[in-house]
């Protein structure tokens, strides 16, 4: 079963390394394989280029997808991780 | 077998496995590879990616203790970028199914995310795009066997094959196992070309993309006095070049062994044979070739290196380290001849609409005299280690020297005042390379200490050619019979008067006008040290009566042909033919 979330990006810089060093060290933790979707891109949650190559900024709506044993808490983190701002303004 | 031709940077045969060095602006050859290969590239990836990684972490950890997080964490993002699994996926990808090289597979990977990332309209990620390339370095200098960091602990003779080397990483190469470098930049005059010959390697430079021919570990032919490199040469071309490395390092034995004898002709004329250089460090090696002083230091070098421009301190210890490494031998200061061709970055040319006419030189020092008084006062004290001459360059008119010359008593005058030690008994002298300099030869000579002819400007001035530009170069001769008379001029002015003249340009190099210059009554000349012992071996080989009686003759000759191979046939009499 595929697991479905839908986050609006809080903090002002979007994507940019920080926060997808955070993203990336986060989907580590789990074995479902999350895909990130952003404005008709694409992006492997694991994979700090195509996280940064979705230029996804302040406002973009990000929905994430998964599958695999872990999927939903592997989802729910990120999606936590995203509208936390990734500790940022 | 691939033939390329570039410049000739220092002379020299060599025969040797090439090593690629910085991957930087280059690309990687195309290399198809057997099936049976492909676990070999898939370890090697993977043991480049690992390799790579530790060491970001590492400079990571080292840039946190010492200048905190902020700056570290950009290296925490290129350890995240090495380790991301869709990059090894892709490349892997590559490797197995096109059959090419993991360098080949990564260098374009990250070519294809160089280019997604310029696409892009948000400004901070077009700009990650040197992270990239930071990023490609890396990982590459793994693959392809060494890092940087090992070429002074090479094991093995290699071959240097590099887009450009700075001078700083050429001098700390292992002299021992460099056997030559092929590079695709540079010229005759490029510092790398300078080091080449100092260190005494065949060095061909100009290449433009030879990093795309070579993979490391092919085998290499570098022809420096030719300008050539064969890459995987075929066994007759081996012998052949064997064959030729054999002759030149019997030729090298013999012209080695003329360093401590002098430079005198046949009939006991004594000539004095001085060096050109660009660095400091280069004195060492003019001496060791037989230089008796540094006819001209082109100082602007150390205004082309960097972005800023040097301070009074950095000038003064450039002229210092070359006065002392001169040990009491004459050390002749060119103030900077910028402009033209030689723009340096910090000092804000306008584009002239014609250079070569322009603002440049001393022109620009007159117009810009605090730098030029720091330049001045630079030389002034470094005058107190040991012998120094001041020249300046492109005087065009008496006002000029004039102006020159007042602007160094000012300068000796706020360094009395300010009690700064120097050296005011400094001799000041000029080049001659404008056409109205060489004309006006003998008032100048009465007001400057000594002459020196610059061939290469006053070539171009005389016969209104820019060499620089391919489609005129085939007029520029400095044989021509016009520039000869000119030359003839100003050394008569010099005698004249009693002041010196020699000769800097690239004439004053070359066996094939030594007995020319020698006829019309040139006794100094200034050149780059490679050349001193072939010049000196032919002076050593006539007299100075047939050398009269050459320049008479080539005198009396119209056009340059005839004057040339007039000139070689008469140099081929005296010398051994190996030098001609």
């Amino acid at each position: 079963m595929t697991i479905v979330r839908e986050v609006v990006i809080p903090n002002r810089e979007g994507l940019h390394f920080r926060p997808i060093m955070q993203f990336v060290d986060t989907a580590q933790r789990f074995q479902a394989r999350v895909k990130v979707h952003c404005e008709g891109r694409e992006a492997d949650s694991r994979s700090p280029m195509e996280l940064l190559m979705l230029v996804a900024t302040h406002g973009s709506k990000i929905r994430l997808e998964a599958e695999g044993a872990d999927a939903e808490a592997a989802v729910e983190a990120l999606g936590a991780l995203i509208e936390s701002g990734f500790g940022e303004k | 077998m691939i033939t390329k031709k570039g410049i000739s940077a220092a002379p020299g045969v060599t025969i040797g496995p090439a090593l690629i060095l910085d991957t930087e602006e280059y690309r990687i050859p195309r290399r198809t590879i057997p099936p049976s290969q492909v676990p070999h590239e898939l370890r090697l990836l993977d043991a480049a990616l690992e390799a790579s990684r530790e060491e970001v972490n590492e400079l990571r950890l080292a840039l946190a203790r010492k200048q905190g997080d902020t700056a570290a964490a950009i290296f925490e993002f290129h350890e995240k970028f090495i380790a991301d699994p869709k990059l090894r996926e892709a490349v892997r990808a590559q490797i197995e199914n096109s059959l090419c090289t993991a360098a080949y597979a990564f260098s374009q990977e990250m070519g294809r995310r160089q280019r997604a990332f310029r696409a892009v309209a948000n400004p901070y990620i077009r700009e990650r795009v040197a992270d990239l390339y930071d990023i490609e370095k890396r990982v590459l200098r793994h693959v392809l066997g060494r890092a940087r960091e090992d070429l002074a602990r090479l094991t093995e003779p290699v071959v240097i094959v590099a887009h450009d080397l700075t001078p700083s990483q050429a001098v700390q190469l292992d002299r021992q196992h460099i056997l030559g470098f092929a590079l695709n930049a540079g010229g005759q005059t490029s510092h790398m070309a300078i080091i080449a010959r100092m260190l005494g390697v065949p060095t061909v430079v100009g290449l433009s993309d030879i990093t795309a021919e070579v993979s490391g570990g092919d085998i290499v032919i570098v022809d420096g006095s030719h300008g050539i490199v064969v890459v995987e040469p075929d066994p007759p071309t081996v012998e052949r070049y064997r064959q030729q490395q054999r002759e030149y390092e019997r030729f090298a034995i013999r012209l080695r062994s003329l360093r401590d004898q002098p430079a005198v002709t046949l009939d006991g004329t004594a000539i004095t044979l001085l060096a050109n250089i660009e660095l400091p460090e280069e004195v060492t090696a003019a001496i060791e070739a037989g230089a008796e002083g540094v006819g001209l230091y082109r100082t602007e070098f150390l205004f082309l290196s960097g972005p800023r421009l040097p301070t009074e301190e950095q000038q003064y210890e450039a002229f210092r380290e070359a006065v002392v490494r001169a040990r009491g031998r004459p050390v002749t200061l060119r103030t900077i001849d910028l402009g033209a061709d030689k723009l340096a970055p910090a000092m804000g040319f306008q584009h002239d609409h014609n250079p070569v006419l322009g603002l440049r030189s001393l022109r620009y020092c007159l117009t810009n005299l605090d730098l030029f008084k720091t330049h001045l006062r630079a030389m002034l004290r470094a005058a107190t280690a040991g012998n120094v001459r001041i020249m300046f360059p492109m005087v065009a008119t008496i006002m000029e020297l004039r102006q020159a010359k007042a602007a160094l008593a000012d300068v000796m005058e706020d360094l009395e005042e300010e009690g700064v030690p120097f050296q005011p008994e400094v001799p000041v002298g000029i080049m001659v390379e404008t056409p109205s300099a060489a004309l006006l030869a003998h008032s100048l000579a009465r007001e400057a200490a000594f002459l020196s002819i610059g061939t290469n400007d006053l070539t171009q001035y005389m016969l209104a050619v820019d060499r620089a530009n391919e489609r005129v170069a085939h007029l520029y001769c400095p044989h021509n019979p016009a520039v000869l008379r000119l030359i003839r001029h100003v050394i008569r002015a010099g005698h004249r008067h009693g002041t010196e003249v020699s000769l800097c340009g690239e004439m004053a190099g070359s066996v094939l006008y030594t007995q020319l210059l020698l006829g019309m009554g040139l006794r100094c000349f200034s050149m780059a040290p490679k050349d001193i012992p072939e010049v000196k071996q032919l002076i050593r080989s006539t007299t100075i009566g047939d050398c009269q009686r050459i320049a008479r003759k080539a005198l009396q000759m119209d056009s340059e042909r005839q004057i040339l191979n007039y000139l070689r046939d008469e140099a081929r009499k005296v010398l051994p033919p190996e030098m001609l």
